[in-house]
Parts: structure tokens; sequence; C-alpha cells
């Protein structure tokens, strides 16, 4: 027999004195096909013998798909008919499934936290796919682990928290409306922080929306304002939220309110300090197109209407000596010494909507954007043919002013190319410019347009039918190819394309007077800034990570976090409204009960080993050990409510007198002793090594 | 460098052995996204899961290197991204520390790495995984003397 067998003969002996498990382990594993997703790589049947041969392992079953209604009764059964008290499921990522398991087990009558889910689909067969016999073996040894593991479990209670029945909306575009109406109109309050100066984002900028071609702002506006009006609904825009503590059902916001320099409740939004005041500046809501004065509304739908001094360009921070503004205000709402506020939120649930920026082309690159004053982009042009926009609605070129007779559109600029930006697709970059091409035609008739795509992805409802009249009806040109060299005539400043037509097989030149470049979409600086504050992970793309692409896409990782809109990816409008929706929906499940569970993952401190060195309170990041004075002396405790059970404080304890519930020290130590049994066998000398235990090991 | 004995070179095939510790929120994240993208890597790895990288006590390193693993990864977010704050900040100080003490112990640095494996990075779970396994298929089995 190896060494190791029974050093973890030791350390199972230490471990029934430290923890005094209630019963003997009788372990049932349950080894899952999912269908060919783990059969067809790993030899199932033989994992399953392997296990049943395991100690303290009573009965070992295959399953072709354990999730199943069938697939949980039989181990329901299972566990009913063998005793089982720690149950082993061999299958896909804890990450996936664990939640139904553990649901399936307490059906059974089981404590749920008995449960030991074995990785065999996203760490083994999926990622071994052409080593199946290797695989077998590693899957053999994941089993084993989880056995060990499962055999040291112990019962948990979950905690219950009240509920705050209250959410925080942070980004007040479509999404962060949408969503806000929703759960204000099931009866929760909502505080929506917008960091604007007006809610509305992107959808706000934009001049009509495909394919049915419905003015933006004037299907916006209506809810914009229900915003402001709603009582459920405190709208803080020009905010930021700054700290983000606590957990599901309780946590603790913070949220700077910018000043104005305008007290928003003495504004009646009249506008007579912007007509008076002196300063232009570019208006970063028409993209660097229009000007606005120092003291602005970014547009004239914004809401709340309320003006906002600039404070980098107003003249009085400057020198103190233009009053203009407040002479003019008959309500004296301008106050340049208005510092900031700070707000202290308590909410229950989160939506995070924090949208998308578009893609700017590289500075020197190949679309010379920055060189050539009339190659603009997408939501450049949805401000120059938008009627409220900086030449109300006529589309002039920007080197001379002159109406364009021949446009060419770029698609997939930032998009679905890793030199050139990202790999993944936009999603609305074809649309917009088939959209705006329509646009274009009914102004200006005559005007001749070319696309310029790899793709048409023309998706969704009502998307292909608009692309063929705008082909057929509109005579718009597609051109399928990519373009690799922009040059300008100096005089006229017009541009010269020259692409492959890859259906042709030919090279072309042609000139046009603006060239419109479909940039894609990025994850908002908004976004990485709030993402580190709530800790939330990324997708490759930059973007949110839903908690599962598919059965949990408005979910994150964090409980009672969720996502909607172009924050967890590029998406239109329909799909941004769907997903707010989905969101605020998901918010209420959890708001709708008094109460929530919280998982009991937390640490717990055995007072007779305590020394009370306090390294464990200089660990933990969120203050949760603290040292006290009890019957026996100064010792330390952990404050449950305020432990997420991260660890840390359990490594760094030389006292041993920490534990951390479902990850011990002994749990773990079965892991790693599980995961390094018979490794001599492979080729390895741990067996011979195994023998001598090192003085390390005290360490 | 570790002269390999003739016992050694007469077995057919040296398989190092990984123990890594993984994070749940990065860094087993990541090597589940190598899975759901299928990105492949050799199966010489055995993953622990831990809450935070910042749970893993040294000890669990040398009692790996002691029951005869090949190389041991404490795999975590990446700096500023940890889901509970600053865990792997700690982890970083203890891999310093440990990386140090591996040495003079006789472990060559190779066998032993810290490394940051965000959620969204499958890819480089499997290139981490990949680049170890040549390390250590270089180096051979850990020396005798050593363990």
């Amino acid at each position: 027999m190896s060494s190791s067998k029974s050093l973890e003969e030791n350390s199972a002996k230490k471990t029934s004195e430290q923890e005094k498990s209630p019963e003997e382990p009788r372990v049932g594993v349950f080894v899952c096909h999912c269908g060919s997703n783990i059969a067809g790589t790993v030899d199932v049947g033989k994992v399953t013998e392997t296990a049943e041969k395991l100690p303290g392992v009573v009965v070992a079953k295959e399953n072709k798909y354990t999730c199943s209604d069938l697939g949980q009764d039989e181990i329901i059964k299972a566990i009913k008919e063998n005793e089982v008290n720690r149950v082993v499921v061999a299958a896909c990522s804890p990450r996936m499934h664990e939640p139904t398991f553990r649901s399936c087990i307490k059906e059974a009558g089981l404590n749920p936290y008995l449960l030991q889910m074995v990785n065999l689909r996203e760490q083994c067969s999926w990622v071994h796919s052409q080593q199946k016999e290797e695989a077998t073996k590693k899957a053999i040894d994941l089993v084993r682990m989880g056995v060990a593991k499962a055999s040291r479990l112990v019962p948990l209670e979950a905690r219950e928290v009240p509920v705050e029945q209250t959410s925080l909306v942070i980004g007040g575009g479509v999404a962060g409306i949408q969503a806000s109406l929703d759960m204000a109109q099931m009866g929760f309050k909502v505080y929506l922080v917008e960091s604007e100066p007006s809610i509305g984002g992107r959808m706000a900028q934009l001049d009509k929306t495909f394919p049915t071609g419905d003015c933006a702002i004037c299907i916006l506006a209506p809810k914009m304002v229900e915003v402001a009006r709603h009582p459920n609904i405190t709208l803080m825009s020009y905010s930021e939220v700054e700290e983000v503590k606590g957990f599901i059902g309780n946590y603790d916001i913070r949220v700077r309110r910018k000043s104005r320099f305008v007290i928003e409740d003495k504004c009646v939004g009249c506008g007579a300090c912007a007509d008076v005041c002196p300063v232009k500046v570019d208006n970063k809501f028409d993209l660097g197109y229009g000007k606005r004065k120092a003291i602005y509304v970014p547009f004239p739908q914004a809401v709340p209407l309320k003006y906002t001094i600039d404070k980098d360009n107003c003249i009085h921070f400057k020198n103190g000596k233009c009053k203009a503004c407040i002479k003019v205000c008959a309500n004296d709402a301008i106050d340049h010494e208005k510092e900031d506020e700070i707000v202290d939120l308590k909410v229950g649930t989160i939506i995070v909507a924090t949208g998308y920026d578009t893609y700017l082309p590289k500075k020197r690159g190949v679309y010379k954007y920055w060189e050539y004053p009339n190659v603009i982009t997408g939501l450049e042009l949805e401000r120059l043919i938008n009627a409220s926009g900086p030449t109300g609605g006529h589309l002039t070129r920007p080197s001379d002013g002159e109406i364009p007779r021949r446009i060419a559109f770029i698609q997939c600029v930032g998009s679905r190319n890793k030199k050139l930006g990202n790999n993944y697709c936009s999603r609305v970059c074809c649309m917009y410019a088939i959209k705006n091409a329509q646009i274009v035609k009914e102004h200006e008739p005559e005007t001749e347009i070319a696309v310029y795509y790899n793709d048409i992805r023309a998706f969704g409802k009502g998307f292909e039918e608009l692309y063929h009249r705008v082909r057929e009806e509109y005579s718009v040109e597609f051109i399928r190819g990519r373009p690799a060299k922009l040059s300008e005539n100096p005089e006229t400043n017009s541009i010269t394309i020259r692409a492959e037509e890859t259906l042709l097989n030919k090279i072309t030149e042609r000139e046009f007077d603006l060239v419109v470049l479909s940039t894609g979409l990025l994850p908002s600086e908004g976004s990485k800034r709030i993402g580190k504050t709530l800790a939330l992970s990324l997708s490759p793309d930059g973007f949110f990570m839903e908690a599962h692409p598919k059965l949990r896409p408005v979910d994150t990782a964090m409980d009672g976090i969720y996502l909607a809109g172009c924050a967890q990816g590029p998406k239109d409008i329909p799909d941004s409204v769907a997903q707010a929706k989905a969101a605020a929906a998901s918010a209420a499940c959890v708001m709708s009960g008094k109460k929530v569970k919280i998982e009991p993952v937390t640490a717990a401190i055995e007072e007779d080993l305590c020394v009370a060195c306090g390294l464990c309170v200089e660990m933990c990041p969120y203050n949760a050990p603290e040292l006290y004075e009890g019957e026996k002396g100064t010792k330390a405790r952990v404050i449950e409510a305020l432990c997420h059970g991260c660890g840390t404080c359990v490594a760094a304890c030389p006292q041993k007198a920490i534990m951390a519930n479902q990850f011990t020290d002994d749990q773990i130590t079965s892991e790693i002793v599980s995961a390094l049994e018979g490794v001599g066998n492979g080729g390895g000398k741990a067996d011979e090594r195994a023998k001598k235990p090192a003085a390390e090991e005290e360490v | 460098m570790v002269e390999r004995s003739e016992a050694e070179q007469d077995q057919p095939s040296y398989n190092p052995r990984i123990v890594a510790f993984c994070c749940n929120w990065c860094s087993y994240a990541g090597a589940d996204l190598a899975g759901t993208t299928r990105v492949q890597y050799p199966p010489n790895v055995r993953i622990v899961r831990v809450m935070c990288s910042g749970r893993v006590d040294p000890a669990f390193v040398l009692k790996a290197f002691t029951l005869g693993a090949d190389g041991v990864i404490i795999a975590g977010c990446h700096p500023s991204d940890c889901h509970y704050i600053n865990g792997n900040e700690k982890t970083a100080t203890r891999g310093d520390f440990l990386s140090e003490f591996l040495e003079e112990a006789g472990i060559e640095s190779q066998r032993f790495r810290v490394e940051w494996i965000a959620g969204s990075e499958g890819q480089k779970f499997a290139e981490v995984i990949r680049g170890m396994v040549s390390d250590l298929e270089m180096l051979g089995p850990v020396a005798q003397e050593v363990a």
C-alpha cells in the first residue's frame, strides 16, 4: 500500500478529532455522461466502477443526464436506499449546477452542503478530448479528490437576512430607464444614478431607430419624463457610485452628487443663463459638431431639465469676473460655491446598465479618421442627420459644409478584426448603416451611396426586409470587400477608396464626398470603473460576464447584482429593453421576499486555540474578525454578517484557530493527498518521496 | 539542473503532476472557460478549488511537494481585480516567501508559480498549464535527496 494512503488515514484521524463529524460518511457517487460531452471522452463506466471501491463510498451510479428529472430522482432514490449521507456529483462545473444538486439532496432529506461537485466536463473531457485514456485517469483522480472532500463535509445552515426592498440602477440609458420604471411599477423604491447631467444615454443621441424608423428621442423622451415623475424613483443625475459594500439584500452605497453649481430645486430650466453666457464650447453630446455654452443642458429634451456649469470653461471659475448667469437668473439658482454632496444609500439589489462607448479608429490607421475631415463615424452621422442636431438635420460634410453627393459606408470598423479593434460582431452596425443610408436617400434621393461590407447581418425582426428595401427601392449599392486604402484629394477633400471587391474579384478605386465608418461598440469607461467597484467579472470581449450565457443571462456571479443593456454585450434597443425588463424581474424576485438566504461559507474561530494575536483582524478587508474580552480573556471572533468567506484569515492564522466552512484545512489537504495518490505509478517518484515526509510539512 | 539517474531514464515517460489551487471567481472560472471554448491542454493538472487564492496556506503547497507533486500553481484574480478586495495581494506576498523558501529547499523556481488568470482568460489558463508541463518535462522529477 502506498504511504500516501497512510498519510491520508492520519489526516482523516485528525479530522474526526477536530471536527467531530456527526456520523460515519456514507458517500454516494453519481457520475454523469452529460450525453456525449463527458462520456465521449471519459470512460464513465470505468470511473464509476473505481469510485465504488473508494473508502466510504456505499453506492456509485452513472447517468446519461444527472441534472435531468430522471437523474435527480435516481440520486434521491439512491440516498434513501443506501442511507447515503454525503453526495458526490461528478458532472459539470459547480459554477453551473451546484445549486441544482443542493436542492436535489435537500429534497432527499440531506443538508444541502453535504454535496461535492466534481468538474468532469469543463475541466476534463472538454479540454482533453483527444486523450481519452489520460482523461479517464484524470477523471478517476478528480472523483477520488471529490470523495475525500465529501467525506469530510459537515452540515451547514444558510443564514437568513432581511432584504432592503430598494434597488440601485447604475446608468440612465434606455436599459436603466426601463429597469427603473418596471421596478418602480412593481412598488419597489429605485435610485437611478447617471453620471451625465441628463438621462437618455446613447439612444438620445440617435436619429431614427432601425428597422421601423421611429424617431429615437420621440419614443425615449416620454420614458425619461416618467422616470423623473415617478414617486418611487429617485433620479440622481450627474452623480457617480463611489463605493459599494455589503451583500445581497443589504448593499451600502455611497454616491457622489457632483456639483452642477446650479441648485436643482431652484432651476426651472428656462435657459436665460445660457442665453447670456459668453462662452461657447464644443458640445460633447453632438460629438464636437455643435456648440454649447459653459452653462448648459446637453440637449433640449434633457431630464432633469436643470442647467449645469462646465467648471473647466466657465470664466467665473477662471477669474471670478463674469457674473452674467447670476444676474439673469430669476430664481437665484446659480451657486458657484456649491460643493459635491455625498449621499449614502441602502439597497437590496443593484442593476448595472452602464452601456457602451463607440470604437474610435486608431491614429494614423487605415481609415484616416484623424486626418481627413470628411471621414466620420456612424454616431457622428446620427447627430448630423438629427433634426435637433448641430445642422438641424441637413447633412453637410465637415470640410466645407456642402451637401455630400457620394457617400460610402465602411462596415466592421473596430469589429470582427482583432488587428483593428475587436474580434466580436457589434450586432448593430449593419442595420444602423442601412437605416442611415435610407434616411440620407429620403433627404437627398440623388445621393450615390455604397456600403463596403464583409457580411450583412440582418438577423432581427424586420431587418432583412429593411435591407432588401434599401437595396432595391433606394438603390443603395452593397460592395463586398474591406477597403485597403483611403486617400484624400487635397483640393476637394473628397476621398478615394481603394478596395478589393471580392464578389467581382477585382480591385477598384472610387471617389466619395463623405465616408462614414460604421464603428463598433466597446465596453464603456463607466463600466470599467463600476466593474472594479462591484468586483464584477468580465467576458473575453471586455463586457460584463453573465452568470450563465444561456440560462442566467442577466445575473452576475454576485448575488443580487444584475445586468441590463450593452454593459453585458452589444445589443440593439429592443434587446436592451428586453434585458432591462428581465433584470428588473430578477431583482424583484429577491426584493419581493422579506428575507434572503446567504451562503454559510464563512470563517469560524475555535476560541480555545486563539491567542488573540490579531493577525486575522489585520488580514480581513471587511473587518469581520474582531478582538473582544470574553470569559476566556481576549479572543478573536468573526462577525458573520461581515464575513465574505474568502479564507485569507484562515491561511494566516498561526494557531490554526480559524476554520473556513466548506474549505477547511482538512478538506483541502484531503484533496491534495488524493490528487497525488499513485503519482509514482505514472513515472514520478512520489511513492518513495512520500515515505519520508520532510520537515517542511511542519512549517 | 537535476541529473537524471539511470533508473529514471529507463522509465517509459515522465508524466509530471501539477496541483493548481484556483480561486473560485477568476482562475477557476478561467479554467471553466477553457472547457466551454474547448481549448486543449495537457491532462497533468489537478485543480483544487478555493474561494480566494488568499485561502491557500503555504503549508498546502509544501504538502503537495512532499507528496510528490512536480509542480504547484496558485492562481488568483489579477492585481486590483480580487473578488475579495485584496486577497490576491496576500497571495503575492506569500508566494514570494514560498518561492524563496522552496529554492532554498532545493526545489527549482519553475516548479512553483503564482499566476493571475481572469475568468475571461481560458486561453491563458491553458497556456500556463502547457508552459508548466513543458518546463517540468525539461527539469525531470524532483531530486530525491530534496524531498
